[in-house]
């Protein structure tokens, strides 16, 4: 085993468990953990299989073998962006909706206060 | 009788805002009044309150589609039957919004612009404004299968299924030309009256001529968007 392996294995294992310790913290959400946990443990196959990324290029015709590495790295983290655009998107709806509920119960309760002095 | 709201966005429009509501209430005593302060630096929202007129204090500024939006959210909330939009800017004379409420009152429409292009108006947009209002009027005609002629107007009535829509589905950032198309979508009918406009009384223009090129680019992107859009009424 090389030493560039053993850095690899012990880096995918540090990621997964502090993937899972901010989960354990309340930091990190269940549902938005889920593409991050599913990237550690593939990080860390392909650290401990180092002949895997090797057969799935050969397989898929890719004559660098890294470049698979770097396409799959790629769409994985484009997919994780696009995702976040969503949910900010439904944040931002969900913030508009509880702005306006507080601004008009605001109004509704100054209302009532005066007609209740009158 | 049909009840009436009043709906007046304002951000910072403290120079404009007291002839707005003054005129509204000598013209239309019987109809509410709604000043939807957006996050006014100024004292917009004080004035408004001292004058009688019930405002709605947005916590930060949201934009006039989410502005606008809480006057429909409010009047529907109230049960109004007609909500008018009046800018706080006196740029929409108070004395021609009968003109808006009648259609809507009669049923003939769900959503009545008052067009500064048709009849007697003497507006005369800068060049850029006019190319923009043209293409929008273009293209919004296009899609709705209407002649148009006013689509950035904010001078507009709604009719109370109208509200009950704008209470789910509501555009955020230059909303004017978007609702048309939305509201064409849904099936809800779309009419123009003539009106005639002021000039601004207080204030700047919201945009300058580059902003102006942007906007219609955008607002352009965003009817678009609106045709793939699935609209449920």
């Amino acid at each position: 085993m090389q030493s560039i392996q053993i850095l690899a294995i012990i880096f995918s294992i540090g990621v997964f468990v502090g993937i899972v310790d901010l989960i354990r913290r309340g930091m990190l959400k269940e549902q938005y953990a889920i593409l991050w946990l599913i990237s550690a443990v593939i990080l860390l196959v392909l650290s401990v299989w180092r002949g895997l990324l090797d057969k799935i290029a050969r397989v898929l015709e890719v004559v660098y073998p890294p470049a698979l590495l770097f396409l799959v790295a790629f769409v994985f983290l484009l997919l994780i962006v696009l995702h976040f655009s969503v949910i900010i998107s439904d944040i931002s709806e969900k913030n508009k909706k509880i702005s306006q509920e507080i601004a008009m119960l605001k109004t509704r309760l100054e209302e009532m206060r005066k007609g209740g002095k009158r | 009788m049909n009840r009436v709201l009043v709906i007046i966005p304002a951000y910072n429009e403290a120079e404009s805002v007291e002839g707005v509501i003054s005129s509204v209430k000598k013209e239309l005593p019987d109809a509410g009044i709604l000043v939807v302060n957006d996050g006014s630096t100024d004292t917009t929202g004080h004035i408004a309150k001292k004058l009688g007129a019930t405002v709605i204090d947005l916590p930060y500024n949201m934009g006039i589609g989410a502005a606008m939006q809480t006057g429909y959210k409010y009047a529907a909330n109230m049960g109004y039957d007609i909500a008018v939009q009046v800018d706080a800017d006196g740029q929409h004379p108070p004395d021609q919004i009968k003109h808006l409420i009648g259609p809507a009152m009669e049923g003939r429409a769900d959503m009545v612009i008052g067009s500064r292009f048709l009849g007697t108006g003497e507006y005369q947009p800068s060049l850029a404004r006019n190319i923009g209002i043209k293409v929008f009027a273009m293209v919004v005609s296009m899609i709705t299968g209407h002649r148009l002629t006013d689509t950035t107007s904010g001078f507009r009535a709604a009719s109370k299924e109208a509200i009950r829509f704008f209470t789910q589905t509501y555009p955020e950032d230059y909303p004017e030309v978007e609702v048309v198309v939305l509201l064409h979508k849904a099936g809800f009918h779309i009419m123009e009256v003539p009106v005639n406009m002021e000039p601004r009384s207080g204030g700047k223009s919201s945009i300058t001529p580059l902003q102006a090129i942007y906007y219609m680019i955008k607002v352009l992107l965003a009817v678009f968007i609106d045709m793939l859009k699935k609209v449920e009424r």
